[in-house]
């Protein structure tokens, strides 16, 4: 069973947000979901500067089974990226809600977060599958 | 339910993903496939490959079948325990499925077949050995583990100690020997040094838990794939199937078109293909950052190929591939993925051996 800490939300496409102050939010994919994907082998990672709407194609995590799309979870400005991912991209699979984390986005609108999915909610979306 | 080998529930001990492999509950991983890979390749590893299907072939005409049969010549074999990889084809030339078929005497030969193929191959078998003096007998009671890797040899000496490995320590690749219990061959699907070793189902986890105890990595599908790619082998039902001849399938090498005067099923065929020229299976390499997949077009001078398998290489740390293409290919193609166009280099398919790297 993997993890789902509880303090973070959810997208049913299996990204987590993290707000970190300021109504920035990190983003990674959860544990769940590099699971399924495997050893990964790169991350493409969005412009800092970018905007971007909620479900925009932002990122691309590339395992050794799959490509497979990342999707903004809410609106705004990417402000940075997880550079570190660029030679070790195998942190997604090792610390997917830690020093895995793909980008950090300042949101247009912080209330968005709120029609995200909580821990609870995103347990019944992968049950379901 | 799905067919288990005896070693599942030591796959579930050692905490591996289980998936379905053509009917079969597999280990794919046991954490990191790239790991795993990595082992085989600086150190050892291991693999049950208990899926696949043993076969044995007996009788005066045995010698006779098999010459018929496969499109390499068992003939080249005359020292028990020589082992020969071969198509087996039907009578366009396309591959019903490869193997290795060892040589015990004229009379007495041992196949292992794939386990995704198997219906259709003892469907065959018995249908070409109906005009033999041949007795086939599929071996269910085995299990079978491959043990691969530069350290292969020294982690089979801590397990079966000295004296028994001192009958195998000499062994060229590609032959086989009884030692005891098992039946050791110098073969494998990695391009490394190894063993693949044959010892009856109730024996195998012992074996299995001796060499997991010495420090040898268990490694699953995963690994499997992308090591045996990295070697430049194909894979039954992605780079080969019966649509498509030895020739179109780097596999050229295997037919022995010498003697002359051998008679064997798909011949006729293939003799017409050499004449009239044919598509080639090659290698790609793609420096840039992405991966090769299963199923992309490769646009090349001479036409339009397909990649037949493609992955990441965890050695060289680039996507490589196996792509059918016409003759004519040249030293480039491009490849689309993910709506862009990708320059690809084309070379030989081989990409690593023994640890090091085949490219330029």
């Amino acid at each position: 069973m993997s993890t789902i800490p509880k303090e973070l939300k959810y997208a049913s496409t299996h990204e987590w947000v993290r707000h970190e102050g300021d109504g920035i939010y990190t983003v990674g994919i959860t544990e769940h979901a590099q699971d399924l994907l495997g050893d990964m082998v790169f991350v493409e990672l969005p412009e800092v500067g970018a905007q971007v709407a909620a479900g925009d194609d932002v990122a691309v995590c590339e395992s050794v089974k799959a490509a497979s799309d990342i999707y903004a979870p809410i609106a705004g400005e990417i402000v940075e990226v997880n550079e570190e991912l660029e030679d070790a991209s195998e942190l997604v699979n090792n610390d997917p809600y830690g020093d895995g984390w793909l980008f950090k986005i300042k949101a247009d609108d912080p209330s968005e977060v709120d029609n995200l999915l909580d821990a609870d909610g995103y347990q019944a979306a992968i049950d379901e599958e | 339910m799905a067919n288990r080998t005896p070693l599942y529930d030591a796959h579930v001990k050692a905490g591996a993903k289980i998936v379905d492999f053509h009917g079969w509950d597999m280990p794919i991983n046991y954490g990191s496939q790239i790991e795993e890979h990595h082992a085989v390749r600086k150190d050892s590893g291991v693999f049950d490959v208990s899926h696949m299907t043993i076969v044995d072939v007996a009788g005066i005409d045995a010698k006779a079948f098999l010459r018929y049969l496969l499109a390499n010549d068992v003939a080249k074999m005359n020292t028990p325990g020589q082992a020969l990889y071969s198509a087996m084809l039907n009578e366009q030339g396309g591959i019903i499925d490869d193997l290795i078929v060892y040589y015990f005497s004229d009379e007495s030969y041992r196949l292992i077949v794939n386990s995704a193929t198997r219906e259709r191959d003892l469907e065959w078998l018995h249908a070409v050995a109906a005009n033999y003096k041949v007795i086939i007998t599929e071996q269910t009671q085995y299990g079978m583990v491959a043990l691969q890797g530069p350290n292969a040899a020294n982690k089979l000496k801590q397990v079966i100690g000295e004296e028994a490995f001192a009958e195998v320590a000499n062994m060229k690749p590609f032959v086989a020997k009884q030692v005891g219990d098992y039946f050791v061959a110098t073969t494998g699907y990695t391009g490394e040094k190894g063993y693949e070793i044959i010892v009856t189902a109730d024996k195998v986890e012992a074996l299995w838990n001796a060499l997991l105890e010495v420090g040898v990595q268990p490694c699953g599908l995963g690994a499997r794939d992308t090591l045996r790619l990295e070697a430049g082998m194909n894979l039954y039902g992605q780079d080969m199937d019966e649509s498509v001849t030895p020739l179109e399938s780097n596999m050229g090498w295997s037919v022995a078109f010498e003697p002359q005067d051998r008679l064997f099923i798909g011949r006729e065929a293939l003799e017409q293909q050499k004449a009239a020229g044919h598509a080639k299976l090659v290698g790609l390499v793609m420096r840039d950052k992405g991966v090769l997949r299963h199923g992309l077009k490769v646009i090349t001078e001479g036409g339009e190929g397909v990649i037949t398998s493609g992955t990441f290489s965890p050695t060289l740390g680039f996507s490589i591939a196996l792509a059918r293409v016409p003759a004519t290919v040249g030293d480039t193609a491009a490849v689309e993925i993910r709506n862009k166009l990708v320059t690809v280099s084309v070379v030989k398919p081989g990409f690593v051996r023994q640890g090091k790297s085949l490219l330029a």
